[in-house]
């Protein structure tokens, strides 16, 4: 499992922590069952409060992705592939709602909202 | 005893001629980083005494795991680990001299995890304390204070005046120590960047005062800092800073209430995470301006 964080960046640094385990866990990198690190050994080893870690962890068991287990630590959770990716396409739609809602409250047509979002998209691209 | 502190201050003031630290209530949670922030004479130093049990206080009490000074001071301190911000050994002595004096106060004393940390900071045991640089001094400091088994660390500006390397080497230190959820650590510091990192909450002192006692993460979703055009500025509007830096091509504010200043300016600002420095300044700034 990586995990690069980024002090630069705008994105706090539990979001770039869950987004980064998220990722490794959905592309398979790592596996049902398998063990995280405890929330002190991950904050010790990327030099951050302890306070954070176990906040990306929570952000992560609400999500179905981990399981924590008093005194035995956090694991992935057996959910299968599926089962995330459509956890996440909801969470997906509840953000596109909240966009067209406030496209619509700015009077905005829908070819210019799915403009915004196409040139988004690409400037993102690079990213990765 | 509040199952999580360590230490739990109430209403704890000082009063000296110039300077008056005033009715300070926190407390200092097991198993976490605290860090105190604040600018020069904003009143950290004075704390820490305080919570040392090396002042009285004007008013008010401090409690560490649980007791009172007055009643049980060796056994508080025993369990300390404290870091002064000067060199407060024999200058003469050597540093295994001064081992053999200060080992004998403490009943848990650890030679060997002495001996560990004195190898692992380079130290050499014959040295003599008069010849060691400031940041030798300050990792003999560390070296004494880590050695008997303490459950509280307890640090007065622990970086001031050293390099950024021994800054991340103090930095490994600490996230070490907090593996074990015992432990817990406060650090005083003016100088906040790479240190705010590993700290779980932040108590800012501002002349005297303190300004808040909270998590780090709440500290950074409930501050902003807004950025935009002048002509913005009302009388509404500031109302929302907790302090304000014009400039001749703009503004500069940080507030307490994100939401709200994203409410105002939606589309207008520019609102960005502030970093604990930008809090500290405006903080200060901002009581200046209402003096």
């Amino acid at each position: 499992m990586h995990i690069l964080l980024s002090n630069a960046s705008d994105e706090p640094i539990y979001g770039q922590i869950v987004r980064q385990i998220r990722q490794s866990i959905l592309n398979g990198e790592i596996t049902p069952g398998q063990p995280l690190p405890s929330i002190r050994q991950l904050a010790k080893d990327l030099q951050i409060s302890v306070i954070t870690t176990k906040r990306a962890y929570e952000e992560l068991e609400k999500e179905g992705l981990i399981d924590s287990v008093v005194g035995k630590g956090s694991f992935v959770s057996g959910a299968n592939p599926q089962f995330i990716r459509e956890q996440r396409l909801r969470l997906l739609e509840g953000k596109l709602i909240d966009a067209v809602q406030e496209s619509r409250s700015l009077q905005m047509p829908l070819e210019e909202l799915l403009a915004h979002i196409r040139l988004l998209y690409e400037e993102l691209e690079g990213e990765g | 005893m509040n199952e999580n502190a360590v230490v739990e201050i109430s209403r704890l003031s000082k009063k000296y001629k110039r300077f008056e630290l005033k009715d300070v209530t926190m407390d200092v949670k097991q198993g976490f980083i605290t860090g105190l922030i604040g600018a020069n004479g904003a009143g950290k130093s004075t704390l820490i005494k305080l919570l040392m049990g090396m002042s009285l206080p004007s008013g008010g009490e401090v409690r560490v795991f649980g007791q009172a000074y007055a009643s049980h001071e060796a056994e508080i301190k025993e369990r300390i680990g404290y870091v002064a911000d000067d060199c407060s050994y024999y200058e003469h002595l050597t540093v295994d001299a001064m081992r053999s004096i200060y080992a004998p106060f403490y009943k848990r004393w650890d030679d060997r995890q002495f001996a560990r940390y004195i190898d692992r900071f380079e130290l050499s045991p014959k040295a003599k304390i008069r010849s060691l640089s400031k940041g030798m001094k300050m990792k003999l400091s560390l070296a004494f204070a880590l050695s008997h088994r303490a459950e509280l660390l307890v640090m007065d500006e622990p970086t001031a005046g050293l390099d950024p390397v021994f800054r991340r080497e103090l930095l490994d230190i600490l996230s070490e120590l907090m593996l074990d959820e015992r432990k817990s650590i406060l650090f005083s510091t003016h100088i906040t960047t790479d240190l705010d990192r590993v700290a779980d909450y932040i108590a800012f002192l501002n002349r005297g005062e303190l300004v808040f006692n909270e998590s780090k993460e709440r500290v950074f979703e409930r501050y902003a800092l807004v950025k935009a055009d002048k002509e913005l500025l009302d009388a509404d509007v500031r109302r929302v800073f907790v302090g304000i830096r014009e400039t001749s091509t703009g503004f500069e504010g940080l507030t307490g209430d994100r939401r709200e200043a994203e409410r105002l300016f939606a589309g207008y600002a520019r609102i960005e995470r502030p970093t604990l420095e930008d809090i500290m300044f405006f903080t200060a700034k901002g009581a200046e301006a209402h003096v």
